[in-house]
């Protein structure tokens, strides 16, 4: 009765599967180690799009399985962001003060190093004290610690006040929203001890490491392409069992859970951080291979993109939001990058850098109203999944629950 | 007979609109009982308090041989002390198949990490399919539940009620919408279960109740009107103008 879990869910099988020939091919045609057909920009890319599909995973977890449209994710996945390029730019700093102060006749004491790196950090913002929050930016150690703890954390706080007080649907939607906002916001500020609006830069340098970007932006996609992996598959195994039966149950019809007995709060808390601390992950190796991160990368907007990437995508099945995730930030980038060819209509010109927002909305609706399963539900077409005839119901009567074209018979 | 559930001078106000007002009632174990009464004369209300759904404005709702106050608890620590709740209206999960469903609402562990971690053992399964048996959807286990007939859904919900293993069942309009075969079934799950514990039906329909052949309290705005035999409620004369006259 009970079989192996990868025979349960194959979906994992192949998804591995496919990551790894991925992995392969772009490092065979890769300018670092291989044939040279792929530049080494266009390898970053592709190393970023595995982070953006893992935070899209931690999105469909939570909105697709979980039913709580959280809008503020990418504050996760920017705080991650900041805690690995503290490191990174307190460690490249200091290593070019100790390479410039070494030039002088008394060797330099280390108080003067340290206040040598905090000039040359914190210049730009008129200061060269070391904010308290930069305590441990001298050990890599524990800042890795911190890109998981300090988002883990904030998501703790922050779900144990709105799922304790029973905020739901809309209303938790604006306040993730708020709070991505808030964060974003401070900071904007000089004195938030992040450099307000400059944020951090020269994150692809790693401190002590002399081979070139060819090679560093492989180990990155490699890394990354490893973390997603170990991110879909901790997603399917947790929500293959008895986890995700409540789960599940709890985005269609939480009054139900409770009265069987289950923490509703406890099960959303615990999905919210998971899903914050595998967002942060996804963050920590995303901006080391974009090279900076400042305070407007965690507006609104990208947590809202999020959303849209899932729905494209697929929602209620992980690999569909991998998909949507890709195809889409892949897609934004052809046309945002001036790639795309302007369509001349004599009277206008059509330039895409403008024009993508447009279209990407209007996909977006017509994802929403005709073709709810996204581009997911191309899968079905193959492995003859169909939609059970509910006659336009609901799976629950909650805002997040299932929608009838999204089920499966 | 000891006292299961004991519920003493509860009022509860909506908007100024007296939905409960000083509702006396007690059950004991192993007690099969049936609450009728007209529209809005308090029964769902009065099951939702129960259940922790609605708090009282006044009153005391104190439960089990320890005298635990119920006031005090949330919906998913009241359903852990033992009472179950079954809605007028089918509610399982559509999405999720029988097994599934049942699965959840079987007597287990219902942290978080345990559930995590949890995977059915033979006996649980075993348990899965006695009491899909009982309901009569033993061959439709793998299947959603949301394809199910109306009536199926009913047992669906009976059964993981009963798989929660509670001390005491609410039961809110179960025959509501059956077939008279289905009714039959209906009668007899829930006699069977009051023979282990404490079943309070919520119920219209008078035949039904008639076939349960269990003590009735009669609500009316929110009070108890009366209570006794059905033969006895039937025949006082306030519950013929309020609710049998109609």
């Amino acid at each position: 009765m009970q079989r192996s879990f990868i025979a349960r869910n194959p979906s994992v099988l192949i998804f591995l599967a496919c990551l790894a020939l991925f992995t392969l091919m772009v490092t065979v045609l890769s300018e670092g180690l291989g044939v040279g057909m792929i530049s080494t920009s266009f390898v970053k890319t592709l190393g970023k799009t595995l982070c953006l599909c893992l935070i899209a995973v931690a999105m469909d977890l939570i909105w697709g399985f979980t039913g709580i449209l959280s809008l503020g994710h990418f504050a996760f996945f920017g705080l991650g962001g900041y805690m690995i390029g503290m490191w990174l730019m307190y460690e490249r700093t200091r290593l070019i003060v100790v390479e410039s102060l070494s030039q002088a006749e008394i060797p330099p004491t280390s108080s003067e190093v340290v206040d040598a790196i905090g000039n040359q950090i914190f210049g730009v913002v008129g200061s060269s004290e070391f904010p308290l929050i930069w305590a441990f930016a001298d050990s890599l150690f524990l800042q890795l610690v911190l890109v998981v703890l300090v988002p883990g954390l904030l998501a703790l706080v922050f779900g144990w006040l709105a799922f304790r007080s029973r905020v739901t649907g809309v209303y938790l939607s604006i306040l993730t929203q708020a709070m991505t906002l808030a964060l974003a916001l401070y900071l904007f500020q000089n004195d938030s001890g992040l450099r307000g609006n400059n944020g951090l830069s020269g994150l692809q340098n790693l401190p002590g490491v002399e081979v070139s970007q060819d090679v560093v932006s492989l180990w990155f996609l490699w890394a990354s392409a490893f973390a997603l992996g170990l991110g879909y598959l901790l997603a399917a195994w947790v929500v293959s069992g008895k986890f995700g039966s409540v789960i599940r149950g709890i985005r269609d019809n939480e009054a139900r859970v409770r009265f069987l007995g289950y923490s509703v709060e406890a099960y959303k808390l615990m999905i919210f951080t998971l899903t914050a601390c595998i967002a942060a992950i996804a963050g920590a190796l995303y901006y080391p291979q974009a090279g900076i991160i400042n305070p407007a990368e965690i507006a609104p907007i990208a947590s809202i993109y999020l959303a849209v990437w899932v729905a494209i995508g697929g929602r209620g099945r992980l690999y569909g939001a991998v998909i949507g995730a890709a195809f889409v930030s892949l897609l934004s980038t052809w046309f945002t990058g001036g790639q795309a060819p302007d369509i001349p209509l004599g009277f206008y010109t059509i330039k895409w850098v403008d024009w993508w927002l447009v279209l990407l909305g209007l996909s977006f609706v017509a994802v929403t109203l005709f073709a709810p399963k996204g581009m997911g539900g191309l899968v079905d077409l193959w492995t003859q999944r169909r939609a059970p005839n509910r006659h336009g119901a609901d799976l629950g009567p909650d805002d997040g629950a299932l929608r009838e074209q999204e089920a499966s018979e | 007979m000891s006292t299961l559930l004991e519920v003493s001078g509860v009022s509860v106000t909506f908007d100024g609109f007296r939905a409960i007002n000083n509702l006396s009632f007690r059950i004991g174990e192993a007690e099969l009982r049936a609450v009728i009464g007209p529209n809005g004369a308090g029964k769902t209300t009065f099951m939702d308090i129960v259940t922790g759904k609605t708090k009282p404005d006044e009153g005391r709702v104190i439960w089990g041989e320890k005298s635990v106050n119920l006031l005090k608890m949330n919906e998913a620590k009241i359903a852990q002390a033992g009472i179950g709740r079954k809605f007028q209206k089918p509610t399982v999960f559509e999405d999720q198949t029988i097994q599934e469903n049942l699965l959840m609402a079987l007597k287990k562990p219902r942290g978080w990490l345990p559930v995590l971690s949890y995977r059915a053992t033979a006996g649980d399964l075993d348990k899965v399919a006695e009491l899909a048996r009982e309901i009569g959807l033993l061959d439709e286990l793998p299947r959603k539940s949301g394809e199910l007939s109306h009536g199926q859904k009913q047992w669906l919900e009976i059964g993981m009620l009963l798989a929660q293993e509670p001390r005491l069942l609410l039961v809110d309009e179960p025959a509501a919408g059956m077939t008279p075969q289905e009714r039959e079934h209906t009668t007899d799950l829930l006699l069977e279960a009051a023979k282990t514990r404490a079943v309070v039906v919520v119920e219209h329909d008078m035949e039904f109740v008639r076939r349960l052949n269990c003590k009735v309290t009669v609500l009316h705005e929110g009070s108890v009107l009366a209570e006794g035999s059905l033969d006895h409620v039937t025949s006082n004369q306030e519950v013929i103008d309020v609710y049998l006259g109609r």
